[in-house]
């Protein structure tokens, strides 16, 4: 049994949650390919972690129904990082704006790559500030104008594919959240995926992105062919920096990345229940009598 | 006919010269010598922010019973190059001795030049490398104490050298310890230390407050650390590094501090009992970040080493000026801890208490310190080196778990992911008891209420400040905080005067509600390493208290026993 039924709904649904989201956002879909993915993983929902920032894609984990470690505008994938390594047991899954992750994050998001946890990361990129209502954002395209860039956007934009790429990520994807079953398969490749995984979603903001609609996505992106190799690094350079079309699809995965909770012993034992080496206190203390 | 030059139980040497000639070296191999053959030693330094060359200097104290302060006086100086002697020029007096090699250092304007070939001695013992040695053996030498000692310390050091190298330094030793004698002999120069045998001695640690805090770390059960170097915090950070795999501490040196604390936080919040280390730059950075513990009520220990601010300051100098830092980090209004050590054995306790505190109180513990401190090397008890049961304060969850349920103490049971039945779920904003955001007016007011509460409690039982001198009813109380311990001490021991009495605070915030009935009526001093006296306007703030004098030092240097001394006879 794959879909949620009436006599089995999703264990993730919040249904008496006031949601905080427009009416026709991007968001909202996104949130139901998370949840579809989640549901057909099988994943127990008390040993997932959601961890996000401040931003309207950042509240995500407050309609799902998780742990939820909703914390600092742009500080998830710190946090993140925290949770694993403190019970790698944990699925963990770090979710924010494009504005959360890449600009007031953006430090983080180099050294997550660089990490290389297992966790996945999965950015509501709406090309805008949506929650502080319509400034620019680092993904916003040049010409865009705001109520802060009257002139419009001067800046180049942010590529998170190619900068993940540069930095070695083992897993990058890009989904379009008006594809719903698309975007929950590849979110599920992503969790599956041992090791550090990028989603970036392109979300429709239908109040303050008039450029970037559900219909401009729809036709400035394209699947990435069936035959598409994922594991060759230089193709996958040539796809993120193409921009007549923006590729969607799992653009580079590699599986032999050793993960951070590896490289530092961390064992399956939550730090919580380690038992203090009584010993080795003991020794220590002589090592300074 | 010279004057004879006697010593008596309060010896200070100083090596001074540039970084990379050894002068830490030289001071941490005399102090352990000195240590093992029973003497009280007590050792702090002071160093330029540069790798090589400048200036830099080390004070190794022994003294007739244990003290933890600095003193201006040099009695013997081992000046390693020429600039030493400028450097410390304001500290040579009359009575001072200088050591050092004539071909370097021809003269001296104050004080008895000695020519000390300590670079020929190893030489001729074999390698100009063991230069080292040798002026600890002449040091030795000049106090005698038996060269035994340091032989045996070379034997340890040098094990895994080769027996070449061993028996080459044992006889740079022999060269430096024959002169040293000489010396003594020649110059007049008359050393009484008092020495406990062996058998009396009660087993004792040697180390620098870095370590106090690191020890007091892994006791209490510390097992995550995120930091970003950052002087004087970084030593913490290697600490609890080099005993990771003793340990099992997870060690993440994070892309800045922002991340450091951030990470910590989510280290806490699925269990670990978790640290950050900084100085106050890097403090500044976390500030978001203590604000969304106060928040989310994940416990948290910070340890802030200060230096000299604002800004880069002075970074390897030392200052008392972050309190009001710490007292006032974060947005909002949420309850926090301020410990600060005087002591090593404090800071091993102290630093469980913070770890202890936080997790019961489910908030940010401060254990606030300082270059001074840190970098002080001396010895403590190992009888006080006791380990605080450890206690979680973390429940099982069951399927109605809410992480923030109203309590009468507002202390929610704190769950963490992954262990038990129910969700938690842990938010910056403002939410209601399942941790969801809300905005509902009432909720809000219950929530800061609930945070807010326990502060009543945690007050109860916040440490009492201690009496470090004089009784509790002389009419003036001289009030010092953190490093300022042993200075304060020292003075008032000095003094003799019955009608001052020393108080020293161990805990800054909040204060055990008793603590007004020991200052009242009474005159206050208060002592501190900064400029503006900001404990002395925190005990206004708090407890109401007036402060009569204030004595203050905010050149980056600590306080010398000297200068307490003469400002504390002025009251
Ligand atoms: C430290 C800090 N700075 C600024 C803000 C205000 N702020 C909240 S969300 C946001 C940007 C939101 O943009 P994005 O991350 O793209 O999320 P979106 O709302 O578009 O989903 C800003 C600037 C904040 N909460 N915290
Ligand atoms: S402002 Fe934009 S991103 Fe935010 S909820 Fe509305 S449509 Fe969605
Ligand atoms: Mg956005």
């Amino acid at each position: 049994m794959k879909t949620p039924s009436p006599e089995k709904p999703n264990p993730f649904d919040m249904p008496h949650k006031e949601m905080g989201w427009c009416p026709g956002c991007g968001n909202y879909k996104l949130l139901d390919s998370l949840k579809g993915a989640l549901f057909e993983l099988g994943i127990d929902r008390r040993n997932l972690v959601v961890v996000s920032g401040i931003g309207q894609g950042a509240k995500t984990p407050q309609y799902l129904n998780a742990n939820m470690f909703n914390g600092l505008h742009g500080r998830s994938l710190p946090a993140a990082l925290g949770i694993k390594l403190s019970n790698r047991n944990l699925t963990v899954i770090a979710e924010s704006g494009d504005g959360c992750m890449y600009g007031e994050g953006g430090n983080h998001f180099l050294h997550a790559i660089r990490r290389n946890c297992d966790m996945t990361l999965i950015v509501h990129d709406n090309m805008v500030y949506g929650l502080t209502k319509g400034q620019a954002s680092p993904t916003s395209l040049p010409g865009m104008k705001t109520p802060v860039q009257i002139d419009g956007v001067m800046l180049e934009p942010f590529n998170p594919l190619a900068v993940s790429l540069a930095l070695n990520a083992p897993f990058i994807a890009r989904a379009s959240a008006g594809d719903e079953e698309e975007t929950k398969e590849i979110i599920k490749q992503a969790i599956s995926f041992r090791g550090f995984a990028v989603v970036d979603v392109f979300q429709p903001c239908v109040v303050f992105n008039r450029l970037n609609t559900y219909q401009w996505f729809r036709e400035n992106t394209y699947y990435l062919p069936g035959d598409y190799d994922p594991a060759d690094r230089m193709q996958a350079f040539a796809k993120a920096v193409e921009t007549e079309k923006l590729p969607l699809g799992v653009i580079f995965r590699e599986e032999t990345r050793p993960v951070y909770e590896d490289l530092l012993g961390i064992g399956n034992t939550p730090l919580r229940s380690q038992e203090f080496r009584e010993k080795a206190f003991e020794k220590m203390i002589a090592e300074y009598c | 006919m010279k004057n004879m030059r006697r010593y008596s139980n309060d010896i200070s040497i100083v090596f001074g010269g540039a970084a990379g000639q050894g002068i830490q070296t030289i001071a941490s191999a005399l102090v352990s010598v000195l240590k093992r053959t029973g003497c009280h030693v007590f050792a702090c330094t002071e160093f330029m922010s540069r790798v090589r060359g400048g200036s830099n200097s080390t004070q190794v104290r022994i003294t007739g019973r244990k003290r933890h302060a600095y003193v201006h006086r040099i009695d013997f100086l081992f000046a390693l190059n020429a600039d030493a002697l400028e450097h410390l020029k304001t500290r040579i007096a009359p009575t001072t001795i200088v050591f050092a090699d004539k071909s370097q250092v021809p003269s001296t304007d104050e004080g008895l030049l000695v020519d000390a070939p300590i670079t020929s001695f190893a030489r001729q013992a074999g390698n100009p490398i063991y230069s080292n040695t040798a002026a600890v053996a002449v040091a030795l030498g000049l106090l005698g104490i038996p060269q035994e000692g340091l032989d045996n310390y070379l034997r340890e050091i040098f094990a895994g050298k080769g027996d070449a190298v061993v028996a080459d330094n044992i006889e740079a030793a022999r060269l430096g310890y024959a002169f040293g004698r000489q010396t003594a002999l020649r110059e007049e120069i008359e050393v009484e230390i008092a020495v406990e045998p062996e058998k009396n001695r009660p087993k004792e640690l040697l180390l620098d407050g870095t370590a106090a805090v690191g020890i007091g770390a892994v006791a209490a059960g510390c097992t995550f650390i995120s930091s970003y170097p950052m002087s004087p915090g970084t030593g913490v950070l290697t600490f609890l590094a080099q005993r990771s795999h003793e340990f099992n501490i997870v060690v993440d040196q994070a892309e800045d501090e922002i991340s450091a604390v951030n990470t910590a936080l989510g280290a806490s919040y699925a269990g670990a009992r978790a640290i950050v280390t900084t100085s106050g730059g890097g403090f500044a950075l976390m500030e978001e970040g203590i604000s969304l513990a106060g928040m989310t009520e994940v416990p948290l220990v910070v340890h802030l080493g200060q230096r000299p601010g604002p800004a880069t300051g002075m970074p390897t100098r030392t200052e008392q000026a972050d309190l009001n830092l710490v007292l006032h980090a974060g947005h909002g209004e949420f309850p926090r801890v301020i410990l600060a050590p005087g002591t090593f054995a404090e800071a091993i306790l102290l630093t469980q208490r913070a770890f202890q505190l936080a997790d019961r109180y489910q908030l940010t513990a401060f254990v606030l310190t300082d270059q001074f401190f840190l970098d002080s090397t001396g010895s403590m008890a190992a009888a006080v080196v006791k380990r605080e049961p450890i206690e979680r304060h973390i429940v099982e969850t069951d399927e109605e778990y809410m992480r923030y349920r109203f309590t009468p103490d507002g202390l929610s049971p704190r769950g963490v992911p992954g262990y038990g039945k129910g969700i938690v779920k842990c938010d910056s904003h403002e939410h209601d008891e399942t941790g969801h955001l809300t905005e509902n007016f009432e909720t809000r007011r219950r929530m800061v209420e609930k945070r807010l509460r326990r502060i009543k409690a945690l007050a109860a039982e916040s440490l009492m400040p201690e009496l470090v001198g004089g009784s509790a009813d002389a009419p003036n109380i001289v009030v010092a905080w953190g490093s300022n311990r042993g200075v304060l001490e020292e003075s008032l021991d000095t003094l003799q005067r019955a009608d001052l009495a020393g108080l020293h605070f161990s805990q800054l915030y909040p204060f055990n509600p008793s603590v007004a009935t020991l200052l009242k009526g009474k005159i206050v001093t208060v002592l501190e390493n900064n400029a503006s006296g900001q404990f002395a306007d925190l005990l206004h703030r708090e407890l109401a208290v007036s402060t009569a004098n204030r004595i203050l030092k905010w050149t980056g240097e600590p306080f010398s026993v000297e200068e307490v001394v003469e400002a504390l006879r002025e009251i």
